[in-house]
């Protein structure tokens, strides 16, 4: 029940972003520092998702197949590789890992 | 006008329906690893469905997948839903929508129905760009997060199907377009740094906040540069 509560507030928090920027008058919003922190956090909370999901495991750091999943998207991407493709590359690069026998 | 001709003079429709289908496939990443974070399929579509923006969604369960508790996956997804506010401030000083229609835009400005009608120069085409994205990603992408929801939830563990790679892959994916330049690269590099040693220090999902606010201070210490730099 909690976890719904969170979410409805994840998805009203959402959309009352996006409204904001039709709705507050434009130098309040569009002032270049805070343009440029926004873009500098959207950034930095990607590379952070990207780390956690290779490495965590709870509160611990852990190496297994998820880091195989990251090599194998990075040369998917370099390779200019579709959004999809990078994905199942990343899923079928851990499922082989631990096909073979790695954690 | 005619849906074909619309499709042979726009070429703003055009670029917002190839959009539509590219992004829109791809929620069914989505929806499979929504249901393999934990989440029930009617969440996982409740998230397509109210939330609509695709790192935001992907951070909630990113959050939840890695132990983190549902507090901190709405904070991840708010902080990464900021930016919206910067794109909803761009399409209106472009379309300047009025009543329900603004309501309406607000919910499908994402990153894609963003990106159309600024690479547009005439003011038709601008609408035609955005509405053609934004309403074409909102249907695709809430049809296939119920297909991969479905079948994520059939697969069973999703460890042996790699899934857990997928996200890995998934949130690279979503990163690699923003990492244009330098300072992308390095605030992305001290980033991941931060997360490391922020992993075994405090609870699950809160390093993503810490590393949210390393970039912030960065960004912020460094305003004086150009804003188009990062935001674009």
């Amino acid at each position: 029940m909690t976890a719904w509560l969170w979410l409805l507030a994840a998805c009203t928090l959402a959309y009352l972003t996006k409204l904001s920027g039709y709705l507050v008058p434009q130098r309040l919003l569009g002032s270049p520092a805070l343009i440029r922190v926004s873009g500098c956090m959207t950034v930095g909370l990607l590379a952070s998702l990207v780390t956690m999901n290779a490495v965590a495991d709870g509160q611990a750091l852990a190496i297994d197949s998820r880091l195989l999943a990251l090599a194998a998207a990075l040369v998917a991407l370099l390779l200019r590789a579709p959004f999809l493709l990078v994905v199942v590359v990343g899923a079928a690069a851990a499922a082989l890992g631990r096909l073979a026998g790695l954690p | 006008m005619h849906v074909r001709e619309l499709l042979r003079t726009s070429p703003a429709t055009r670029a917002g329906l190839s959009i539509a289908l590219a992004t829109g496939a791809y929620g069914v990443s989505f929806g499979a690893l929504g249901t393999a974070s934990g989440l029930g399929v009617l969440e996982v579509c409740a998230l397509s469905l109210l939330l609509f923006s695709g790192g935001s969604q992907f951070a909630f369960i990113g959050v939840l997948a890695g132990g983190g508790s549902p507090a901190s996956a709405a904070g991840a997804s708010t902080l990464l839903g900021l930016r919206n506010g910067v794109y909803g401030m761009q399409v209106n000083t472009l379309l300047r929508p009025r009543g329900w229609r603004r309501l309406a835009a607000a919910q499908v400005t994402i990153d894609e129905s963003t990106a159309i009608a600024l690479g547009q120069t005439d003011r038709t085409e601008q609408r035609r760009g955005f509405w053609t994205a934004g309403v074409g990603v909102f249907g695709l992408w809430n049809l296939m997060t119920l297909v991969g929801a479905l079948a994520g939830d059939a697969l069973g563990d999703p460890r042996r199907w790699g899934l857990d790679g997928a996200a890995v892959a998934a949130f690279l994916g979503l990163l690699w377009p923003r990492l244009r330049g330098r300072e992308p690269g390095a605030i992305a590099a001290v980033c991941a740094v931060v997360t490391v040693l922020a992993i075994p220090l405090v609870p699950p999902g809160i390093p993503i906040l810490v590393a949210a606010a390393v970039a912030a201070l960065v960004g912020w210490w460094g305003r004086d540069r150009s804003p188009e730099e990062v935001a674009a």
